[in-house]
C-alpha cells in the first residue's frame, strides 16, 4: 500500500480542521452557557429590566463566540483550501495548526463568559450604571480574546509557510510543539483574564464610583495573566523560525516535542491563577477604593509569585531547544 | 532510520522532562493565585494587618510552590543526569 505525501497532508488536514473546532467549540460554549445563566438570574431578580438584561447577555455572548469563529475559520481553511504537498514536515504543520487554534479557542471563550455574565447581573443591581458596565465587559471580554489570537496567527504561520526545503527529522517535532506551546498556553491566559474581567465588573456594579481604578487594575491584571500566552508564543515562534540542523536519532525532534508541551501545558496553570489572585485585588479595590496601594502591591507580589511556575516552564523548554 | 535503545531512552527522558515542568507548574499557579487572591480580600477587610497578611501570603506561596520546584529538579535531572 503506498501512499504518496498529498494524501498524508490530506489527512493530516481534515484531522486537524475537526479537531480545531472540536476543542474550539468547548470554550465558547462553557462562556456563553455562564453568560446566559446568570442573565437568567439577573431577570429574576428584577423582571422589569429583562430588555437589558437581554441585550447584554447577546453582546457578550457574541464577543465570546469569535474565538470559536477564529476555530471554525482555520477548520474550514484546513478543509477546502488546497496545500501544496511537498514535504513531510507539511503533514506535521497542518495538524499542529488546528491544534494550536483548536486548544487557543478554549480559554478565550470561557474567560469571555464571566464579565458577560458578572455585567448581567450588575445591570439589575445598580440600573443607573449600565452604560458603564457595557463598557467595561466589552474592554475586558476584548482583552481576553488576545490569547486566541495569538493562537491564530501561529496556526496560520503554520498552514500558510513553506517547509519544504527543512529536514523531517527533527523539523516536526519543533513543528507539531509549536502548535502545542501557542494552543495550549492560550488556555490559561484566557480564562485567568475574563475571571479579572468578571471581578471588575462585578465591583463597578457595586460601587460605580470606583469606575476608573477598577478598570485601571482590571488592565494591568489582566495584562499580567497574558503574559503565560506571550511565553508561549515565544516559543512558537522559536521552534517555527529556528533552523535546526538534520538528525538520524529520534531524540532531537522529541526534545523539541517536550519544549513545546512544556512551554504550553506549563502555562495553563499561572494563568489561571493570576486570573485568581488579580479578581481578589480588583474585587476589593472596588469595595476599598482608599487602600488601593497596599492592595494592588499585594496583588501584584501575588501574581508575580504565581507566575514563577511559567517562568520555570519556559527555562526548561529553552533547554530543550538550546541545550540538549 | 533505525531505532537505538539509547536514542529512545534520550528521546523519552526529553519528552518526559517536558512533561515533568509543564504538568508540575499547573497546580502551583492555579493555588498561588488563590492565596493571592485572599489575601487581597483579607487586606481589603482589614488594611492595618497587611504587614502580617502578605508575610503569611508568601509563606503559603512558598509552600504551594514546593511541588513547582520537584517538577523542575525532575525536570532538569531528566535532562542531564538520566
Amino acid at each position: 500500500m503506498e501512499q504518496d505525501i498529498q494524501t498524508w497532508v490530506n489527512l493530516a488536514a481534515y484531522l486537524g480542521g475537526g479537531l480545531s473546532i472540536g476543542f474550539g467549540a468547548i470554550g465558547a460554549a462553557i462562556g456563553e452557557g455562564y453568560t446566559a445563566s446568570q442573565a437568567n438570574s439577573a431577570i429574576s431578580r428584577n423582571p422589569a429590566l429583562a430588555g437589558d438584561v437581554f441585550k447584554s447577555m447577546l453582546v457578550g455572548q457574541a464577543i465570546a463566540e469569535s474565538a470559536s469563529v477564529f476555530a471554525l475559520v482555520v477548520a474550514m481553511i484546513l478543509l477546502f483550501s488546497n496545500i501544496p504537498a511537498d514535504s513531510f514536515v507539511t503533514v506535521a504543520a497542518v495538524f499542529a495548526a488546528g491544534l494550536s487554534m483548536g486548544f487557543g479557542a478554549i480559554g478565550s471563550g470561557v474567560g469571555a463568559g464571566f464579565p458577560a455574565g458578572a455585567a448581567c447581573v450588575g445591570m439589575v443591581r445598580q440600573p443607573s450604571v449600565s452604560g458603564k458596565l457595557t463598557t467595561n465587559m466589552l474592554i475586558g471580554s476584548a482583552v481576553c480574546q488576545t490569547p486566541s489570537i495569538f493562537a491564530l496567527v501561529v496556526s496560520f504561520i503554520l498552514i500558510f509557510s513553506d517547509f519544504g526545503s527543512y529536514p523531517l527529522w527533527p523539523t516536526w517535532g519543533a513543528i507539531l510543539g509549536a502548535g502545542l506551546a501557542a494552543g495550549l498556553s492560550a488556555i490559561g491566559s484566557g480564562i485567568g483574564g475574563g475571571i479579572v474581567a468578571g471581578a471588575s465588573s462585578e465591583g463597578i456594579a457595586r460601587q460605580p464610583a470606583a469606575v476608573t481604578p477598577v478598570t485601571n487594575i482590571m488592565l494591568l491584571g489582566q495584562a499580567i495573566a497574558q503574559t503565560p500566552a506571550i511565553l508561549g508564543l515565544l516559543v512558537a515562534f522559536i521552534l517555527i523560525f529556528k533552523e535546526f540542523g538534520a538528525s538520524d536519532t529520534i531524540a532531537p525532534a522529541m526534545a523539541l516535542l517536550g519544549s513545546g508541551l512544556c512551554m504550553g501545558i506549563g502555562g495553563i496553570g499561572p494563568g489561571i491563577g493570576e486570573g485568581i489572585a488579580s479578581s481578589g485585588g480588583v474585587k476589593w479595590i472596588a469595595r476599598n477604593e482608599k487602600d488601593i496601594g497596599t492592595l494592588t502591591r499585594t496583588m501584584l507580589v501575588g501574581m508575580a509569585v504565581a507566575e514563577s511556575t511559567a517562568i520555570y516552564a519556559m527555562v526548561i523548554s529553552l533547554v530543550l531547544i538550546f541545550v540538549v | 532510520m533505525a531505532i537505538e535503545g539509547a536514542d529512545l531512552i534520550k528521546a523519552a527522558a526529553f519528552l518526559g522532562a517536558g512533561l515533568s515542568m509543564g504538568l508540575g507548574a499547573i497546580g502551583p499557579g492555579v493555588g498561588e493565585g488563590m492565596a493571592a487572591a485572599k489575601a487581597c480580600e483579607a487586606i481589603g477587610r482589614n488594611p492595618k494587618e497587611a504587614g502580617l497578611l502578605t508575610r503569611t501570603m508568601l509563606v503559603g506561596q512558598a509552600v504551594s510552590e514546593s511541588t513547582g520546584i520537584y517538577s523542575l529538579v525532575v525536570a532538569l535531572l531528566l535532562l542531564f543526569v538520566v
